[in-house]
Order: structure tokens, then sequence, then C-alpha cells
């Protein structure tokens, strides 16, 4: 019995729990209005058209319900003769027409507005894969180092899988922001590696399809400090829920400094790629990327889930030359979800992958993969 | 009656029956009868979805699984519950409306009946094949559908031909027995306006299945045959699927419209007691509506990246089917105002079309403003537009029209007390669970996704609730469909007091041989 009531009490407080953790905008009937101005104008157009449909609605839904409680024959009504009036369907085609000119007006100016994307003053390109996003600044001077990184969800699997309870920003976190300067004219240059994605964030009232073998742009002027977030609105298959978007936006000094902190990390990662690699370290931060790249196709223990993920446990290619596993880790499967990680992983990320795919799910192969090997693996693939 | 002749013989007995009929009536409920089950196997694909999105989390199936339950949703939906019960309604009604014996190509009738269920089969059966069943969306866009593609897809694609062409044979049936054997003075602004809504449809049909067709062919040459139609990195081009398939796919929501246009033309005007008003009118915004259809698909794709004359092109034009559609409803008010209005079934159901179908002609319009579309795009505001225009429109429509000739069809009065129930729990449950995702495509909850962020929670919760009880309701339709066939209050041949056409001039049932004869032209009058 008492068990009994204590699963009463602490579903009850669950319930109870979820709800209010839901409040805070929970209840939202609306779209926001946005930090651009463009989100702004879109706002406006949209308030203005529903506008308009309620006016109509209510003149057309009124007529009817008149008619639903005056006309009824249980009230004795007599029906009518009138049948058509040329006068009256003339009246009804035009008034509808007019509205709409009267909203393609605004609707011509705002989008018109939307497809000037020139005289940006930083471009950043942004490539989907399945399943996170690519962010690379784009330089002006081809000598500096590049910063490019890339953006992945950052809500564990628990939480998913209702092992954890649930972060505020649930399924709306990423483990690299996106981070762009404040009242900049910002151009994004938008493409895919694999499959459609569509990069949206409703605060910037963008939404664009990232196309393979196409180049989309769009652009944004944020004038307030901030973070925003989206998600990817394209289905672009298993795990289109799990890819979010992330924009930090800084005052443009603190956005210079943290840009000068991204270029000098890159160069330190490149000092740290002469060091040896341990296979102790190689295997925990194998680990770590495994968890956060790998794990929703190829599943935890490296089960895969065949025919279209293949199993890694006891796998030709995970097992034989390291030569071998390291080509599929760095330029992927091409016509598979496998994607090409030379471009995502740093070569100390990478090594320690190949390593840790090599020595997991019950594969050892003993080796360890040092990050000279792979640069000079993809040196030569240059 | 010459129904009666000694050389005309009944049905036969047993299943040869219904597998050799070239009868209109018989194809007629073969048509509905299965366009319900499909009804029900695509509404369970839509319980798991809303089971799995009650609340935040991953709780009934993976992702994968979730993927593969839109896509079927949508598909069997589509191609086996909306588009086979209109094909349905017209093998029963259309011979009977314009007078016709049968149907102008009765064998081909039963052909394009009996390629369905295999087609059914064979794309169901791929839940259960290696890798899974179809997983990318019911518009299947490429890449995702041919080099990500499960290795299924290729039965997808062949039950799609065969769907497809079992749309373009009744669309040629259609179309032949209308030019052809309306009785004489039937003339074409005499037929009733299902009729006519029909005529158009079948046009439509014959116009884009054959481009379906093509794009799913050239699916199959880039999975099977190494060519790159849509493979960016042969020279393909992904966006030329989204032209073709949506050239296809915007007529074809009008396809599963237009008829609903003319059931409710005939049943609102029965019910008002008084006749339809601007029949000709009406006439002219179903045809101005299909021609139409042609020219605004790229609506679909704002977000794809069409330069500017192309967006601005396809704004004006998407906006323009607001005032042909908008006719169409006015002329329905006016038809009740000042009519003598009683409230059956159908007519309960009819009036819940007009009202319902015209909140998604207004998200329909606001989705045509591109700027905001942006905003709208592959969000659940989407999702409830089309919901609002499919379900609380054209299958309401659907069940409107099965209470308004179930008593012709079965030769019984249906049971009133439950045709009700079976409206207000289906009106009740439609709207909570349509219409809370308008505010949750709003706030910003992407379509096609198995989990969300913790401030969608509350709609989604009140959507599913909504989801299992207007699916449990559909339960009672069909358990009153069942009693009515047994039995029940016998129906006069008129059946509805205020009814006009030639249907409710021949016995309740129907007889199996209707018109023979031709019917007396006096008997003809205008809509």
């Amino acid at each position: 019995m008492l068990s009994k009531a204590k699963l009463w009490l602490s579903l009850a407080l669950s319930t109870l729990m979820l709800w209010s953790a839901g409040l805070h905008a929970a209840w939202d009937l609306n779209m926001p209005r946005g930090v651009t101005q463009m989100s702004r104008d879109t706002y406006d157009l949209h308030m203005t058209i529903l506008w308009w449909c309620v006016a109509i609605g209510v003149v057309v839904f009124g007529v009817m319900l008149w008619s639903i409680i005056n006309h009824r024959k249980s009230k004795g009504a007599q029906p009518a003769t009138f049948h058509e009036s040329t006068k009256v369907e003339i009246v009804w085609t035009l008034i509808p027409f007019l509205i709409l000119i009267a909203m393609a007006i605004p609707a011509t100016r705002v989008l018109t507005a939307a497809y000037d994307a020139s005289e940006s003053e930083l471009d950043i390109q942004i490539i989907g894969y399945q399943w996170r996003w690519e962010y690379r600044y784009m330089r002006e001077n081809m000598d500096e180092e590049e910063v490019s990184f890339f953006s992945v969800l950052a809500t564990s699997r628990d939480e998913i899988n209702n092992a954890a309870d649930k972060s505020e920003n649930y399924l709306l976190e990423v483990d690299r922001p996106l981070v762009i300067p404040t009242n900049t004219k910002v151009r994004f240059l938008m493409t895919s590696a694999d499959v459609l994605h569509a990069w949206w964030v409703p605060d910037f009232a963008i939404k664009k399809d990232t196309v393979p073998g196409f180049i989309n742009e769009a652009w944004v002027i944020v004038e307030e400090p901030g973070i925003y977030r989206g998600q990817c609105a394209e289905l672009c298959g298993m795990d289109h829920g799990f890819m979010p978007i992330v924009v930090h936006a800084l005052e443009p000094a603190d956005y210079q400094a943290w840009y000068a902190e991204q270029q000098a990390a890159v160069r330190s990662i490149q000092e740290a790629a002469g060091a040896e690699l341990s296979m102790a370290d190689a295997m925990a931060q194998g680990e770590q990327i495994y968890t956060r790249n790998c794990v929703a196709c190829h599943q935890a223990g490296g089960v895969g889930m065949p025919p279209v993920f293949p199993a890694l446990a006891g796998s030709a290619k995970a097992t034989g030359e390291a030569a071998i596993t390291m080509e599929t880790l760095v330029n992927g499967v091409p016509g598979t979800a496998m994607a090409a990680y030379g471009r995502q992983l740093n070569p100390i990320e990478l090594a320690s992958i190949i390593t840790y795919v090599r020595n997991a799910f019950g594969n050892s192969t003993g080796d360890v993969v040092q990050p000279a090997d792979v640069n000079a693996y993809i040196q030569e693939g240059q | 009656m010459s129904a009666a002749h000694d050389h005309h013989h009944g049905p036969a007995k047993g299943l040869s029956r219904w597998l050799f009929t070239t009868n209109h009536k018989d194809i007629g409920s073969l048509y509905l009868w299965f366009s319900f089950a499909m009804f029900l196997l695509g509404g369970t694909f839509a319980l798991v979805i809303r089971a799995e999105l009650f609340q935040p989390g991953l709780q009934f199936v993976e992702p994968n699984l979730f993927n593969q339950m839109t896509t079927m949703h949508g598909l069997v939906m589509v191609f086996g519950a909306v588009m086979p019960a209109f094909v349905g309604l017209a093998n029963w009604m259309i011979p009977l409306m314009i007078g016709a014996p049968d149907m102008a190509l009765p064998r081909m009738n039963n052909w394009s009946f009996w390629i369905l269920p295999f087609a059914f089969l064979m794309m169901v059966s791929t839940l259960f094949m290696e890798g899974g069943g179809p997983n990318f969306g019911w518009t299947f866009y490429a890449p995702l559908s041919t080099t990500y593609g499960p290795p299924s897809t290729t039965f997808f694609i062949f039950a799609i031909h065969i769907m497809g062409a079992s749309s373009i044979m009744g669309a040629i049936n259609v179309i032949a027995t209308i030019l052809n054997m309306r009785a004489p003075g039937m003339t074409l602004m005499k037929m009733p306006l299902f009729v006519w809504t029909w005529l158009i449809t079948a046009y439509l049909l014959i116009a884009v299945m054959p481009v379906l067709a093509g794009v799913v062919t050239m699916m199959l040459f880039d999975i099977h045959f190494g060519t790159s139609f849509f493979n960016a990195a042969g020279g393909g081009d992904p966006v030329l699927f989204q032209h073709l398939f949506w050239f296809f796919g915007h007529p074809e929501v009008y396809i599963m419209i237009l008829p609903a246009f003319g059931v409710v033309s005939a049943i609102i005007p029965t019910f008002s007691r008084k006749r339809l008003f601007g029949y000709d009118s009406m006439v002219y915004a179903t045809a101005s509506i299909a021609f139409l259809s042609f020219i605004v698909w790229a609506h679909h794709m704002f977000t794809v990246g069409m330069p500017l004359a192309g967006q601005l092109f396809f704004m004006y034009a998407t906006m323009l089917i607001a005032v042909p559609t908008g006719v169409k409803v006015f002329n329905w008010v006016a038809t009740m105002f000042r009519g003598a209005l009683t409230f059956e079934t159908p007519m309960l159901f009819a009036i819940a079309f007009v009202v319902m179908f015209t909140l998604g002609g207004f998200t329909g319009v606001m989705l045509a403003i591109t700027p905001v579309d942006f905003q709208y795009h592959d969000t659940y505001f989407v999702v409830a537009h089309f919901h609002y225009v499919l379900v609380p429109g054209a299958v309401f429509s659907l069940m409107a029209a099965t209470y308004y000739w179930l008593p012709k069809w079965t030769g019984y009065m249906y049971d009133e007390t439950l045709g009700k129930l079976h409206f207000w729990l289906s009106f009740i449950g439609v709207n909570l669970l349509f219409f809370p995702q308008h505010f949750l495509g709003l706030a910003g909850m992407p379509r096609r996704i198995p989990d969300y962020a913790l401030q969608f929670a509350n709609f989604n919760w009140i959507s599913s609730v909504g989801a299992f009880l207007f699916g449990f309701s559909q339960l009672i339709l069909l358990f009153v469909v069942i009693k009515c066939v047994k039995g029940g209050k016998k129906a006069t041949d008129q059946v509805w007091e205020g009814a006009q056409g030639l249907e409710w001039t021949v016995p309740s049932p129907a007889p199996y041989h209707t018109f023979e004869t031709p019917p007396d032209a006096s008997l003809i009058k205008a809509q």
C-alpha cells in the first residue's frame, strides 16, 4: 500500500514539476518579434494578414451563425427562392482581390529587402551535415589562421532517453555556438555536405535551406547582444530533431577578442599535434568523441543498426590495417551517412577516435595512431 | 421498373462477386471500404506519432521508426484513404447523378481498384524489411530518399507507380463517363456540382500523375542505374526534385479537395431547402482553382533559394487562389442565408467543413505571404494548416457524404443519435488536435521531429489528447455504417425532404442496375 501511495505521490510531483518547468514560455501563442529589422517587419506583416483574416472570418461566420440561429426550419422559417446575383458575385470577387493587393505591396517591399545581401561586413559559411552544423569564418587575408568549427547538440542522451532530468535548454544547447558581432551586417553562405537541411533562427526571421551543390545566402544585423536559439527545419534523416542552432551575438569589441582567441587556439593545436599521444589519453578522448559524433548511428557498444549503419565491433574496417580505419574516418564513405571527419575533427581528435574504435567494443588491435600519422595521411591526400 | 427483367442477373455469389465485378456500385463500395481500412491504418500510424509526442523525451519509438511513421501516415492517408474514397463516391454517385447505367469502362474500373490493395500491401510491407520502410517524409525529397534512402525505397517506388496507374485509369473512366453517358437533357450546366468537380479533378489527375511517375522513375535510375538527376556530386540538382514533386503535389492537394466542394454543394442546399446560390460561379471558380493549381507549386519551396522574381511570381499567384475559393465559401453561406435549415448529421459535417476549411484557407493566405512564410515554413503551423483543409476539410466532407447517401446505398436510415455523437466527438477531437499546433508552429516547433524542447510541452500534450479522442471516435462511424447495412428504419426513395437530383428518383436501396433506360428528361432540373 505504502509503495503505491509513494508511486502516486511521485507521479503527481513529477507532473507538477514538468508543468512548472514548462511554465516560463509554454503557453506562447504567437511568433517572436525578434531582434532584427527583418524579424520585426515579418512580425508586422504576420499580424496584418492575421487581422484581415479575423475580420473576414467575423463577417462570413457571422452571417452563417445568423442563418443557423434564425433561419431554421424548427422556427418556422420558409426558404427564400433567390439563387443567383451577378452583382453580388462581382462584389465578393473584387473585395478580396483588393485586400490581397493591399497585402502584396508591403510583402513585396519586405521580401525585396530580405534579398539584398550586398555590402556585408562579415561573411560566414554554414554547412549542414547529418546531424551538425559547421561554421567557417571567411578570412580577408589567406595567411591568417582559419577559424572554423562544428556545432553539435550538447544535450545528453540520458536526458533524451528520460534517464536524467531535462535541463532548461533541453535539445536547444550545442557544444560550440556560432558567435557573431552585433550591429554588423553578417552574411551567411549556406550549403550542405549530404542531404537538405534548413538553418533557422526565429529571432532573426531567417530560414534557408542548405542544398548540396548550391550556395544560398541570407543576412542579418542583430541589434541586441544575446543568445538566440533555433533548429534544423528540413527533414534530414534520423537525427533531424537533434541538430539545434545557437548563436551568441556579442558587442563588436567582445567579438574581436573572441575571434583573436580562436585564432590563437588554432595555432596551439597545430603545435600540439606534433606531440606523442598515449593509449590512455587516446581512449579517454576517443570515447568522448564517439559519444558526441558516432553513437547516434553506430550505437552504444558499437553494435550499429545494420544494414544502414554497420556495426564497429569486430568490423574489418576497424580491426584491419590502421590506414583503412584512417581512410574511413578522414574521407567518409561516399553515398552513405558516414561523413568525412577529416575536416570536422583536428588531428589529435582524429588520432584519438581512430585509436578508440580500433580498441573498444572488444576490438583489440593494440596500436595507437598518432596525430602525426593522421597529418601525414591528410597531406598525402592533398 | 425494368430492373427485374429476367435476363438481368443480380450480383454473383460469394467472393467472385467482388473479384470479378464490373458493377459501378460494387466497385464504389470496394473503394469506400478499402479507403476506410486505410484511414484506420494511417490513423494508427498517426497515433503512434502523437503518443511519442505526448511529452518531451523519447518514450515509445526511436527516431528512425518515428520518421517511418510520419512518412507512412502521409502516404497512406493521401494515396490510400482520401483519394480512393473520392473515387468510391464517384463510382457510386456519378452514374446515378447523370442518369447513366454504369461507368463507361467497367472492366478497367475493376482493374483500377484491384491493383490498389497490392500496391499498399507492398508499401506497408517495407516496414518489416531490413533497414525499415521509407523514412524521408511523404514528400520524399532527394537526396535523402535516393543516395541516403533505405534499401526498401525501390518497393516504395514501385508501389507509387501502381497507385498512379490506378488513379489515371480511374480518372479516364470518370471523364469518359461524364462526357459520353449523360442522359438526354443532362447538359453540362445542369450537372450536379459533384459531377463537375470530379470532371475537373479527373483532368488534374491525368495531368499530374504522370509527373509523379516520372519523378519516382528518376529516383529509381539514381538509385540503381548510376544516373545523377538529383545528385549534386554528379552534376544533378536536388532542387529539380522539388520542382517536379510539387508540380504534381500542388494539383494533388486540389485533387483531394475539389470533390469535397462538390459533396458540400449537394448537402448544403438539401438541408437549407433552397437552391445552391451561384451555380455558374461555382463551376467557374472550380475551373479557376484548377488552373491556378498548376502555377503555384513553388510556394512549397520559398526557402530553397529561388531568385526574387520567382518568389514574387509564386507569391502573387498563390494569393490569387483566395479569390475563387472565397467565392465558393460566400456562395455556400448565401445558400444557407434565408433557407429553412435542419441539422441532420450530413449537414453538421458540411457546416463544420465550411467553417474549418475556411480556417485552413486563412492560414493558406498567411502562408502565401513569402517573407512571413520564412517563419512558418516547415513548422507545426504548416502541419496545422494542411490538416485543417484535409481532415475537417476533405475527410469531414467524406463523412458528410457517407451519412448523406448511406440510406440510398443500404435502403435503411442510419442511427441519427449515434451519427450526431460521432460528429460532436470528431469536431471536438479534431480541434483539440490541430488548433494548438498553430501555436506550436508560431512558437518555433519544427515539423517531423520525434522530440522537442520543453516550451512546446503543453500544447503537444493537448494535441495528443485530441488525437486519441478523434481517432477512437471513428470507430463509431464504423459501427453506424455496419448497423445501417444490417437494417433499421426503411429509407424512402427521396430520403431527404429537400434533396434534388436523379439519384433520389431511384428506389432505396438503389437496385443493382439503374437507368438501363434513360430517365425522363422532365426529371432533370437546373441545380
